[in-house]
């Protein structure tokens, strides 16, 4: 399609939208419509449209998380119509515009939901969950100074483009919205992936996996029992063979390292 | 106030390496009694918070976001210079050097500038370490691709998310001291205020914003790491909370800011679409060597694209820059798109659009090749725009996206205020009047990594600083302040939103304070701003309560705060009475429409030191000296 040429310009719709302030009182669904929305918005600004509305007539707007806008920090992130980053595939809630939606649709928005993420506002979850398992050894434990050249160890392009594939996660969370177990496996196996792929993250491999893992275990995050819906769900496509090689080094850990 | 960089003496060359060694150290055993704030965790604050706490000393890091690692550092995309000279083109600290002087039109301190272009190796070897997973060739060493403004390939990337890689590195190394305990972080919290005490920066008052509440925090020094002004233009490539809030509030206690007015627009943006609109989309620079840019020769042609014949269109850049072509430098590049759109050439809905044409590459080297080079920016820009850009050209515009200037620093990273460290894009920084591409990341990350680990021992080391808690009636004056100002938005009741406001203000700083500027409209925009800012304090409307999550409420903060920093730019616009990189005053123009700058008047860093609400601010000026290069007019022909 070219230029001026685009399909029927605005839309209807009526949303229904969680409400809840704050994790100790009781949420509802309530129903707003949206209209006169372009399909040339992207969702959040179809959501600013919305909330200057409700704020002009004196209601709370609707409180939810975002801030690049262009699907790359990870803090946006809401389950619509019933899928985490709604129906677009690889793509994250504030890179989907409304051209995906059709006039008198009605749009259900609720927050990630998960034991490991306490609700804090509306679509405003805590997913400091997530940080806490890198804490444990997302990392390769180098200071400041005194490394290496750069060019001093060779890395096989293939091995770089796949622990690069792997660290594309933008630590959003909808994988463990979109696990029945809300399993943090795909997010961890990203991390570990990535470490494990190149030669700098290789001493530490076993107690990273083992200690990763068992951050995941102690912050509520259920078990993977391979459903994959977290990767049909992931807006950065990460892969679930990142799940199989966090295995295997969980696998290698437990047989050959003394770390517990 | 006397404005003291203190640049240390000697050749270029050993500056940094004989400041280091004069710099008192504090002892190992010292450093833990020690506690630094650390305000922001971009590139440069995250690397600080890290090294700082690296080396024992007791570090608090702040951000606004649930997580440090969604700094607007994250959507950085092109890459990161470093001298390495890997590709044997030619490549030196020297050049690195000259090119940053030049590419900022003699604008930037020259020993800070060399100190960057110095430590930039370190940087690459550091994020290697910690299994960055920069792009690599068949061999197997990494890969570097060319950047505006230089003749050599210095720049390191990975794909087209260098920022996010590089951040993560830095948030890798922040998490590892979390959990060693010498860093806590304190995320979802907003600066509103600095605390000085006996006139040294001892302490923050933050928004928990979460439960509402205003909290104390004191400590030894205090860093600020919280990035560019750039959202001050409303539609801008940073991400929704880069703000100046916490800019200003050091302002107000007396950090003077630096060349506010140079601000980069960046040429290669998707255009603005609807009044809904709520930020712009970069579209890489990289995209200039092979897109061709132009417009159609006669204004007003509203034919589609596909149906203007080549004699009907007008391949401005190339036709004006022969030997630079589409890869003229960013500003340039931007002030030429919007010369053409004000002629009436300007394409799409509104007419604010030129096209990058990719017809002719892809007829040159096949779909498949663009593909793989693009492809991943073809698809984001079909995306937003529902566009195929493989069948009708791209339509971009320029976009507010980096600010040059910020918080005056010396040498040291220290601002006007005893103990108060500036970093990264917060401070006025290196880059001049205008910023290279990929040079504001390597910037951030020296900042934090290389510079104030060492500096901040000289600080602590040389001047006693008495223990603070946060009981001190400082604290809660600022405290009262605060809490005064958020009950006061929360009072007003009007009839428009913070964001209807901001929207406003964007639109005029844009028209007046944007690409090209002159006497006359900074002056009515003075005026337009200060009748705006009346306004706000008398008819915005906030909703909610101070003490709970309340995003409405953070939002009219910020606005707040933007109006009175773009009142500030526009002072300085009018105070620099000639044109020079990112600041294009069209009464100071060469023959060929290009900057004229006034180096025998013009020469210094104008520094704005806050005088009182509603009183004017006084400028100082620090010299520039440069006894190292010679300067001149930038040709781009
Ligand atoms: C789209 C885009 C692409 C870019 N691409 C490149 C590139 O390819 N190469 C390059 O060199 N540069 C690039 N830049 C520029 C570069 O990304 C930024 O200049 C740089 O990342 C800024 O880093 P920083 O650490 O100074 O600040 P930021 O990354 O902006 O971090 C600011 C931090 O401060 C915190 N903060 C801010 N205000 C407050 C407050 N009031 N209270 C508490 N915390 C606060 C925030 O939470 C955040 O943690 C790009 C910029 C944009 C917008
Ligand atoms: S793996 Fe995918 S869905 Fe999960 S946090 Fe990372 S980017 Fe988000
Ligand atoms: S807002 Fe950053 S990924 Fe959506």
């Amino acid at each position: 399609m070219s230029t001026g040429e685009h399909m029927e310009k605005k839309i209807n719709l009526t949303l229904k939208v969680w409400r809840q302030n704050g994790p100790d009182r009781i949420g509802t669904f309530e129903t707003y419509p949206a209209k006169g929305i372009s399909k040339d918005m992207s969702f959040l600004e179809m959501m600013d449209v919305v909330n200057e509305q409700l704020i002009l007539d004196g209601h709370d707007p609707i409180s939810f998380d975002h801030d690049c806008r262009e699907g790359i920090c990870g803090m946006c992130g809401a389950v619509v119509n019933g899928r985490p980053h709604g129906p677009l595939p690889g793509t994250t809630l504030c890179q989907l515009h409304m051209r995906s939606f059709d006039d008198g649709d009605t749009v259900v928005i609720e927050p990630f939901r998960s034991r490991a993420f306490k609700l804090i506002k509306d679509l405003v979850v805590d997913r400091s969950s997530l940080d806490k398992i890198i804490q444990a050894g997302g990392y390769v434990s180098v200071n400041t100074g005194g490394v290496p050249d750069a060019n001093a160890i060779p890395i096989p392009q293939e091995n770089a483009e796949l622990a690069m594939d792997a660290a594309q996660c933008i630590g959003c969370g909808a994988c463990v919205a979109a696990c029945p177990n809300a399993s943090a496996m795909l997010f961890v196996s990203a991390k570990v992936s990535q470490l494990a792929l190149l030669p700098q993250g290789r001493p530490e491999a076993a107690k990273r996996v083992l200690s990763m893992v068992t951050e995941m275990d102690h912050q509520e995050f259920g078990n993977c029992s391979n459903e994959r819906e977290c990767e049909a769900e992931c807006p950065k496509q990460i892969s679930i063979v990142n799940i199989a090689r966090l295995n295997r080094e969980y696998l290698k850990a437990g047989f050959f390292s003394n770390e517990k | 106030m006397q404005l003291d960089a203190k640049v240390p003496g000697g050749p270029l060359e050993t500056k940094w390496d004989t400041h280091r060694f004069e710099l008192k150290l504090v002892n190992p055993a010292n450093k833990r009694k020690f506690s630094i704030i650390v305000v922001g965790t971009g590139l440069a604050g995250a690397s600080a918070s890290a090294s700082l706490a690296e080396l024992g000393y007791q570090v608090k890091t702040f951000c606004i976001q649930d997580s440090p690692r969604r700094a607007h550092s994250i959507a950085a995309q092109g890459g990161i210079n470093a001298a390495k000279n890997y590709q044997n083109d030619g490549d030196s600290i020297r050049r690195l050097f000259y090119d940053t002087v030049k590419g900022g039109d003699f604008r930037s301190r020259e020993s800070n500038v060399y100190r960057l272009a110095q430590v930039s190796n370190a940087i690459i070897d550091q994020c290697v370490a910690q299994g960055v997973p920069f792009a690599r060739e068949y061999g197997g060493l990494l890969a570097n691709r060319s950047f505006g403004g230089a003749q050599v390939s210095r720049t390191f990337y990975a794909r087209g998310q260098t920022g996010q890689q590089l951040l993560l590195g830095a948030y890798s190394a922040l998490s590892r001291q979390v959990a060693l305990k010498k860093v806590t972080l304190y995320t979802r919290r907003d600066m509103l205020d600095l605390v000085l005490v006996d006139g040294k920066a001892r302490g923050i008052l933050v928004r928990n914003l979460v439960s509402g509440e205003i909290e104390r925090h004191a400590a030894d020094a205090v860093v600020l790491a919280t990035g560019g002004y750039g959202n001050v233009f409303y539609l801008s490539t940073n991400a929704m909370a880069s703000n100046a809030t916490a800019v200003c509030s050091a302002y107000r206690k007396g950090a003077c800011v630096a060349n506010p007015c140079f601000t980069q627009i960046h040429p290669t943006c998707i255009p603005v679409h609807g009044e809904y609109q709520s930020k712009l989309t970069l579209m890489s620079e990289s995209l200039r060597n092979d897109g061709r840019v132009w417009v159609p020769k006669n204004p007003g042609d509203k034919r589609k694209p596909e149906d203007i014949p080549e004699s009907d269109r007008d391949y401005y850049l190339e036709n004006k820059y022969p030997s630079f072509g589409n890869l003229v430098p960013r500003d340039v590049a931007s002030r030429n798109a919007k010369e053409q759109c004000d002629l009436g050439k300007g394409v799409g809905d509104t007419g604010y659009a030129v096209y990058l044409d990719f017809r002719d590459a892809i007829k040159r080297d096949g779909k498949e090749t663009i593909m793989r080079k693009y492809g991943n920016l073809f698809d984001m820009y079909q995306r937003i725009t529902d566009d195929d850009p493989y069948q009708t050209p791209m339509m971009i515009y320029p976009a507010s996206h980096y600010t040059m200037g910020g918080l005056w620093v010396d040498y040291n990273l220290m601002s006007t205020i005893q103990g108060l460290f500036v970093l990264g894009e917060a401070n006025f920084s290196d880059h001049g009047a205008n910023r290279l591409g990929a040079s504001a990341l390597m910037q951030g990350l020296a900042d934090g990594y290389f510079i104030i680990p060492y500096t901040m021992g000289g600080y602590l080391a040389g001047t006693g600083v008495k223990p603070v808690s946060t009981d001190h009636q400082e604290f809660k004056v600022a405290e009262d302040a605060v809490k005064a100002k958020i009950k006061n938005l929360l009072s007003i009741n009007g009839k428009r939103t913070a964001n209807d406001f901001h929207r406003e203000l964007g639109k005029i700083m844009w028209d007046y304070c944007g690409m090209a500027r002159n006497n006359e409209g900074l002056k009515s925009a003075l005026k337009k701003i200060g009748a705006l800012k009346g306004e706000f304090f008398e008819n915005v409307k906030v909703s909610g309560t101070d003490r709970e999550f309340n995003q409405n409420l953070e939002c009219a903060g910020r606005v707040a705060d933007f109006l009175s920093f773009g009142e500030l730019m526009i002072e300085d616009a009018l105070s620099r009475q000639e044109s020079c990189g990112g600041h294009f005053n069209e009464g100071f123009q060469t023959g060929e429409n290009e900057a004229m700058r006034d180096d025998a008047n013009f020469s210094h860093v104008a520094a704005w030191e806050y005088k009182g609400e509603g009183l004017p601010p006084m400028l100082h000026k620090e010299p520039l000296v440069f006894e190292n290069v010679k300067l001149s007019q930038r040709s781009y022909k």
